[in-house]
């Protein structure tokens, strides 16, 4: 099995996210905040015409907030007919990985554990695979 | 095979919808060969299609109602209500196998009892149904079929060029491009307009799709209850969008149940009541400006309010002293209260637990409001008024704590300055109070409601007084309010939608994403809905203010630095324009925007100004623009308005917050933006009765005018204050005109056996030669 994944990083950890669900990867400068929403929720932004849900990875995790920043850097992915930007440190490729996912034996912290679907390797370092879709959840999740 | 079969299915359903009704009507007038006929073939094609397709059960029973049929046609068997009972059952049947077949479930045998039914001949009393208007079948249109799915990317596909053209706008209005391509650019955005439209009617339906089994169901209820019923139906060919009448469906179908149910009486109790033993049930759809009108109005019993206070008391819903001072409309409004019903007893036909309050909150989802109109003893009329899409709606833009929120317009009841003469703010605990007028309305502030900071005073808030749920009215205050804009709507993911206070999120020209409030998201999570029933919030004012109907007045600033108030349901929306777009072309001002030209009003001059604003009012086929210079409020139209000296532009003056406002006259405005130039007084009359059809408006009007007329629609004036009145045949006339002064038109070219006075409507020199004589010898003493 040969997947196409995007490397990038969070809270300055190495992951990879399938790119099946990914649309594009883009940069934020503004985000309409949304009162009321769960924490992990930075915002609406609009893409072209239309409009994302900003998802703070690093709250989505049980992290601390990252440091506010002009550029967002952001993987917007397409989640039950609604379009999510995640907001990731940075963004490194896109790569063909082989084999499938294994099972993570390290203690991860409760977050991480949540969201992460496996360990892929990759030129010999091993990758954290992410669910985007449980980033999106955010700490809705986490509480259940 | 798979797609023959489903193309067999769908077919089978919509013909199915279609027949139904076309079978009632039949048996109300069994001679009526045409139904049969519609109806033998839509059998013989079914019957047709399962020979072909191979499916046995469904072969098997439309052949044994096409020989039935075909029995019928040959004038062997009379089609009494027994007969037309099997049919349908028959028809039902066919119905359930070709969804079952679709869903690959089983439906129960007993087809056998059905076809024997179908073979039984007693003469039994008829129950006496009509259905006059059901339209006959309409002729091929050419038409395919599509996907709804495919419908529904087009429709978001379109949206989005909707909102890609607006930030393009936006850029190019912020970088300043050169005019061939701002030229280039209109024309872009024209046809993205026009298309939007188009893909917009794509998905409209008309509104004969829901109505088409309600002769069907009529027919059954009544009969089962032993009523009688004489239904009318109208409007079938109104349009409206596809989703909304799937929504609408469930609550239509509860209030005509009710209405047979409850406000229909017995044959007997209706003789002993005065009245005839047929009950009457109308069913009505029209379009009024950017809403659709359903109405179900009967001639029952009306809803007895005494006996629904006295079970709202009883059912703990209101205290007896409240219920004492509530005003009629309120204690009407007591039948939207879960949990009530004024039916004596649960039957099977209405007593389903679903009430009206599921009715009411299913038509206010989408934006749409109920109307009671009641006449106890005579009968109830509900309306229901819904908007004509769900996608784009009014909203008002609001702003608190730096950040702008979009509120849908249909909610807005009023808007008020926190510091006007009428207004008052009290604090009650820690809740605050407004009292507008003198009517006390729960408060909260936007700020408060979404855990923003509150700003430290900044100027004058505005309330916005809001009207979610009928009669728990109650207010936010905003730090600012923006403009009224037309917004694409889309639903927010559920993160977002969890916290109760949001509809959905847009895009406007702004490029900023803007969240839509939930006016009664707001009221719930906030616990506004608590305090209003506990709260003495009705109070006796509002009994007297419930005599004069409300009109939203829109208060701005004209270019002469006036305050002036315009009507705000012509206003369709503010814009601002570019100076550049205006000019003084063929002897007017004109306004060239989206790609049209359409008249300018302007009460003075346009200043050395780059950029103006315009309001645009509409009435439905006509468009203008009004220049202003800007909007200050939304107020309530005082009761009492000093009628200018003389008919022009203005109509007249009230006293709004203490100042003296010229209220503009919009029918001035049309009449004078169509060219017909400002209208004398010293013209004769005419009055046109049927203001509402647009061939009057359209077609006879420019000609009455053309013969020396002012005209006047109904409702403008008394028909006896017309030098002469102009009718349709088919309308009634409640007062009696001399001869000389009523001029009837017929639709048809022949029948002139009604009034032998009666013009063809397109008969031009018979129509002028009447209106001369009028002019001649029919001026008033």
């Amino acid at each position: 099995m040969n997947d196409l994944y995007l490397i990038a990083h969070i809270a300055g950890q190495r992951v990879a996210l399938a790119t099946e669900a990914i649309d594009s990867v883009v940069h934020v400068t503004h985000t309409t905040s949304v009162p009321l929403a769960p924490p992990h929720l930075m915002g609406l932004a609009a893409l072209r015409s239309r409009v994302i849900t900003m998802i703070d990875t690093r709250i989505a995790l049980g992290l601390d907030p990252a440091e506010p920043r002009a550029t967002l850097t952001t993987v917007v992915v397409n989640l039950d007919g609604h379009q999510y930007g995640l907001v990731v440190d940075m963004v490194e490729d896109v790569c063909a990985i082989a084999g499938v996912p294994a099972p993570v034996r390290s203690r991860l912290g409760a977050g991480w554990a949540r969201a992460s679907l496996g360990l892929l390797d990759h030129d010999g370092a091993s990758l954290l695979l992410i669910d985007p879709a449980m980033l999106a959840a955010g700490n809705l999740a986490l509480a259940a | 095979m798979d797609d023959i079969l489903a193309e067999f299915i769908a077919e089978t359903r919509e013909t199915l919808e279609a027949v139904a009704g076309e079978l009632v009507a039949w048996e109300a007038n069994p001679d009526d060969r045409d139904r049969l006929d519609t109806i033998f073939r839509f059998v013989h094609t079914v019957k047709g299609s399962c020979g072909f397709l191979d499916l046995p059960r469904l072969e098997k029973l439309s052949h044994a109602a096409e020989d039935v049929l075909s029995e019928v046609r040959d004038g062997k068997r009379a089609a009494d209500t027994r007969l037309v009972s099997a049919v349908l059952a028959v028809i039902d049947r066919i119905g359930e196998l070709a969804e079952a077949i679709d869903t690959g479930e089983a439906v129960p045998d007993g087809d056998d009892l059905l076809i024997a039914a179908l073979r039984v001949e007693h003469p039994v009393e008829p129950v006496e149904i009509e259905a006059q208007s059901v339209p006959v079948m309409r002729g091929n249109i050419r038409s395919i079929r599509i996907s709804l799915d495919l419908l529904d990317r087009m429709m978001s596909g379109v949206s989005d060029l909707v909102l890609a053209r607006n930030e393009l706008s936006r850029r190019l209005q912020d970088t300043g491009v050169d005019p061939s391509i701002e030229g280039s650019f209109e024309r872009l955005s024209a046809c993205v307009g026009d298309m939007r439209d188009t893909i917009t009617r794509t998905r409209m339906q008309r509104i004969e799709k829901l109505f088409s089994s309600i002769p069907r169901m009529v027919r059954d209820i009544a009969g089962e209850l032993g009523k009688s019923v004489d239904l009318q139906i109208d409007g079938g060919d109104v349009e409206l969008d596809r989703e909304m009448i799937e929504i609408i469906r469930d609550p239509l179908t509860h209030i005509i149940r009710n209405a047979l149910d409850h406000g229909i009486e017995s044959p007997a109790l209706r003789e002993k009541a005065g009245k005839s033993a047929t009950g009457r049930l109308r069913v009505s759809a029209r379009q009024s400006g950017n809403q659709i009108v359903i109405e179900v109005g009967d001639d029952g019993r009306g809803i007895d309010t005494e006996r629904l206070v006295a079970k709202a008391v009883a059912a703990g819903v209101v205290t007896f002293e409240r219920a004492d001072k509530l005003s009629k409309e309120a204690q009407l409004a007591l039948i939207f209260e879960p949990g009530l019903s004024t039916a004596k007893s649960v039957t099977a036909i209405s007593g389903r637990g679903v009430g009206m309050d599921v009715v009411r909150s299913n038509i206010e989802r989408i934006g749409g409001v109920v109307d009671l109109d009641n006449a106890p003893g005579k009968g109830l009329a509900i309306s229901i008024r819904v908007p004509l899409t769900l996608t784009i709606i009014p909203a008002l833009t609001v702003s608190a704590a730096g950040q702008s929120f979009a509120i849908p317009r249909s909610a807005i009841q009023e808007i008020v300055r926190e510091n006007s003469a009428s207004v008052s703010l009290e604090r009650v605990g820690t809740a605050m109070v407004a009292r507008i007028r003198d009517q006390r309305i729960p408060l909260i502030s936007l700020e408060a409601v979404l855990g923003l900071p509150e700003e430290a005073e900044q100027g004058v808030r505005s309330l916005v007084v809001l009207n979610p749920t009928g009669g728990a009215n109650y207010a936010i205050s905003v730090a600012a309010l923006h403009d009224h804009q037309e917004l694409v709507i889309r639903p927010s993911c559920p993160a977002i939608m969890a916290t109760g206070v949001y509809a959905g999120m847009t895009l406007p020209d702004t490029g900023r994403p803007m969240l839509l409030l939930d006016p009664a998201g707001i009221a719930e999570t906030s616990g506004i809905l608590a305090i209003t029933f506990d709260d003495d919030t009705v109070i006796e004012a509002v009994r007297e203010a419930d005599a004069d109907e409300r009109v939203s007045m829109l208060l701005f600033r004209d270019l002469d630095g006036a305050e002036r108030a315009v009507r705000l349901a012509v206003v369709e929306r503010i814009e601002e324009v570019a100076s550049a777009q205006i000019r003084f072309a063929a002897g007017r001002l004109r306004l060239s925007i989206d790609g049209r030209i359409i008249p300018l009003v302007s009460f003075d001059t346009l200043a050395e100004r780059d950029s103006v604003g315009v309001l645009r009012l509409n009435d439905g086929a006509v468009e203008l623009a009004y220049a202003i210079d800007e909007v200050i409020d939304i107020v309530a139209l005082p009761s009492e308005i000093v009628r200018a000296k003389a008919d022009g532009i203005v109509a007249g003056v009230a006293l709004i917050d203490g100042r003296q406002i010229e209220i503009l006259d919009p029918y001035w405005l049309f009449a004078e933006a169509t060219g017909g130039g400002p209208t004398s007084s010293e013209k004769p009359v005419c009055l046109l009765s049927s203001s509402e059809d647009p061939w009057t408006r359209e077609v006879l009007r420019p000609l009455v005018e053309a013969a020396g007329y002012r005209v006047a629609f109904a409702g403008d004036l008394e028909p006896a204050d017309a030098d002469i009145v102009i009718a349709s045949d088919a309308e009634p006339l409640e007062t009696e005109l001399p001869p000389g002064r009523l001029l009837r038109l017929r639709n048809d070219i022949g029948a002139r056996d009604g009034d032998p006075s009666s013009v063809y409507r397109y008969d031009r020199a018979g129509l002028m030669t009447a209106l001369q004589a009028g002019r001649a010898g029919g001026h008033r003493p």
